[in-house]
């Protein structure tokens, strides 16, 4: 069985620099539109490692939020917003210099803490399943869940009262 | 009787203990998937092909033709005619075009159609993956079309094509949430996300024991179809590619095989929304005296045969219906299923029925009572008589 | 199974990503992008970590992740709801010519 778990090792790897790259050029990318797509695929990627984690339910949650959501919330922001046309508007500001060099500061003072502290190297119980998460939800952590359906309905209303439109008879632009 | 309940079990364990006297045992696990992978990917195409010769036999005789009888015994060779008419027509990208977002659209479209099929149990012991959150895992899956349909329609560029990508994007979005809700009575009633137990719970009274004899079951059926159809653009609710009004939606722009693969996720989609249905509400594979992977096929047969039968009866509806039926009708009703399936778990015998029964019956004729809508006023005609 | 501290050294890289696109972005809806993908680094840490715990603990981290994803999608909706608004009135979603408070 070692050559299979050395396929999975190396397919994680993969998949953290296949999400890495598409995290790089979600950002990067001056097409707002190409940029969210790149998200999209840097989630699902997010979403391969939660699987490699063993954590099914919140990959597949994972999936269906994000990409199936709030991918496509975005997407739909852009072409209500965008004008396809236009594309001389320059995507960034002038501080792309400066901020890449706090990003990169920031990241290797990160890493050289992670490198430093030691971590429990193996696992040392079996994950979750999703019926022990549902339990868990249900119990200890009921109130958070109560605050969190509470706050989902609130942006409901919310966003829908933000964005719809304006009555006729006030000013109108 | 047994042995071709599980033909396809035996066959596969059959070449794996070939394979397995000369290979090591990790190239085998391989090869097991690989086996699974490969009969996934053959039935998909295949499906999809006689899906259209069905469509189109089921829709010419009720419209009172015969449908395609040219190619072969009965026409049965029509999709493969088809099929080459596709690969030979020219392939035209239109100037201007997002080159990336248009090519790779068609292609991501059905990925998630194959990926869809990985959890469907199509046979005793034939769940060809056995996820334990299989129900999410399908949900989640077919909800990534809408990117795919994006990127057709944003890559296009074509003003009609974008209109099909935002009513989709608009549909999807809707029609998700009574589709997940119209499930979870069933995920609480089986106590599982896998399809593998769905399908075990309801076994028993000679293998009819289906949840859509039960009326949370009804209702939760009922509404998860629907849901079903609209999330495959399906008539009545295809107006992504209403094609008289937005020509065809997003694959305005395409052509040939590309076309094809579009028309291809379509109905792998269809089929893979029946078998789903089948499996949470018609017992799967559950059934007296036939094999198990028959009477799969043959209610997923039958709800896609209801599908096309939509497409001959029902006209397109228009777009405050579509949205009115999601959220103000469905979305309620799937609510009151919830609650109607844990009184259902609370309670014993005839009671049960009647409290389940009454209750969603009570709300679903509110739900119309409330539902009803604009309707305009009798016209008198002054002068006509 | 991997090393976790490879494992909080890619989200720290989606962390900087993130923070550098929230940063540099210009139109609104690209940093939002960015926060989704600062919201996802954390959620990813919190999941690593579940895992490596004791047994009891596990359940912590993944709820913690679901509830992240929750209010990243809650963000979303209210945030492009903002734009929409945004761009209903000022015709623009650049960041930077929007510097009026009210208009």
């Amino acid at each position: 069985m070692l050559p299979l778990t050395l396929l999975v090792k190396a397919g994680l790897y993969l998949i953290m620099a296949i999400s890495l790259l598409a995290a790089v050029a979600s950002v990067s990318l001056p097409n707002i539109f190409h940029a969210a797509l790149a998200l999209a695929l840097a989630l699902l990627g997010i979403a391969g490692i939660y699987l490699g984690l063993q954590a099914e339910f919140v990959a597949v949650v994972q999936v269906l939020i994000y990409v199936g959501a709030v991918i496509t919330l975005v997407i739909f922001a852009i072409m209500l917003t965008n004008r396809m046309a236009d594309r001389s508007t320059p995507a960034k500001n002038s501080l792309g210099a400066a901020c890449l060099a706090v990003a990169a500061g920031l990241f290797s003072i990160l890493v050289r803490f992670i490198r430093s502290t030691p971590w429990p190297e193996t696992t040392s119980a079996p994950a979750p399943g999703t019926s022990e998460i549902g339990q868990a939800l249900m119990g200890p952590y009921v109130f958070a869940f109560e605050v969190i359906s509470v706050i989902l309905i609130a942006v409901l209303i919310g966003a829908m009262v933000i964005a719809k439109k304006d009555n006729p008879g006030e000013d109108a632009p | 009787m047994e042995t071709l309940d599980q033909i396809f079990v035996l066959s596969k364990k059959g070449i794996l203990d070939f394979l397995g006297t000369f290979l090591p045992e990790w190239v085998v696990t391989l090869a097991c998937v690989a086996i699974t992978i490969k009969a996934i990917a053959v039935l998909g195409p295949v499906t999809m092909m006689y899906l259209t010769l069905m469509e189109r036999k089921v829709i010419g005789r009720m419209q009172n033709r015969i449908g395609p009888n040219r190619v072969g015994k009965w026409g049965l060779l029509q999709p493969l005619a088809d099929g080459v008419k596709m690969l030979t027509k020219e392939d035209i990208v239109p100037h201007g075009a997002d080159a990336v977002s248009h090519f790779l659209a068609p292609i991501l479209i059905v990925i998630p159609s194959l990926l869809a099929f990985a959890v469907i149990p199509f046979g005793r012991g034939m769940t060809p993956v056995d996820l334990n959150v299989g129900v999410l895992f399908f949900i989640a899956v077919s909800s990534t079309t809408t990117i795919a349909i994006f990127m057709a329609s944003w890559g296009s560029r074509n003003k009609f094509s974008v209109l099909g990508g935002m009513r989709s994007a608009a549909q999807m979005i809707s029609y998700e949430v009574p589709m997940v809700l119209s499930v979870v009575p069933v995920i609480l009633i089986a106590g599982s996300l896998s399809t593998n137990d769905i399908v075990l719970a309801q076994a028993g009274w000679g293998g009819l024991k289906w949840f859509v004899f039960t009326p949370w079951g009804f209702f939760a059926f009922i509404i998860f179809f629907l849901c079903g159809v609209a999330e495959c653009n399906r008539s009545p609710f295809d107006l992504p590619e209403g094609e008289s009004e937005i020509v065809a939606g997003f694959h305005t722009e395409y052509s040939g095989m590309k076309f094809a693969l579009f028309y291809m996720a379509e109905f792998m989609n269809s089929f893979t929304v029946s078998g789903l249905a089948a499996t949470l509400f018609l017992g799967g594979w559950q059934g007296p005296f036939l094999p198990s992977w028959l009477w799969f096929f043959l209610k997923t047969y039958a709800l896609i045969f209801v599908m096309i039968w939509f497409r001959g009866t029902l006209p397109r509806i228009r777009v405050d219906q579509l949205m009115g039926l999601a959220w103000k009708f469905l979305m309620p009703l799937t609510l009151v299923n919830i609650l109607a399936a844990g009184l259902w778990y609370f309670t014993e015998g005839a009671a049960r029925w009647l409290i389940t029964a009454s209750i969603l019956a009570g709300s679903f004729w509110l739900l119309t009572k409330l539902n009803r809508g604009y309707t305009p006023e009798k016209r008198v005609y002054l002068f006509a008589e | 199974m991997i090393p976790l501290s490879h494992l909080l050294i890619f989200s720290a890289a989606l962390l900087v990503i993130g923070i550098y696109g929230a940063v540099v972005r210009r139109n609104i809806v690209g940093i939002l992008l960015s926060i989704e993908l600062i919201l996802n680094a954390a959620a990813l840490n919190f999941t690593a970590f579940s895992r490596f715990a004791l047994a009891g603990d596990q359940e912590a981290g993944v709820i913690f992740t679901l509830f992240i994803i929750a209010m990243a999608a809650a963000a979303a909706a209210v945030g492009l709801a903002i734009v929409i608004a945004l761009f209903r009135v000022r015709k623009t979603i650049m960041s930077d010519e929007i510097n009026l408070l009210k208009w």
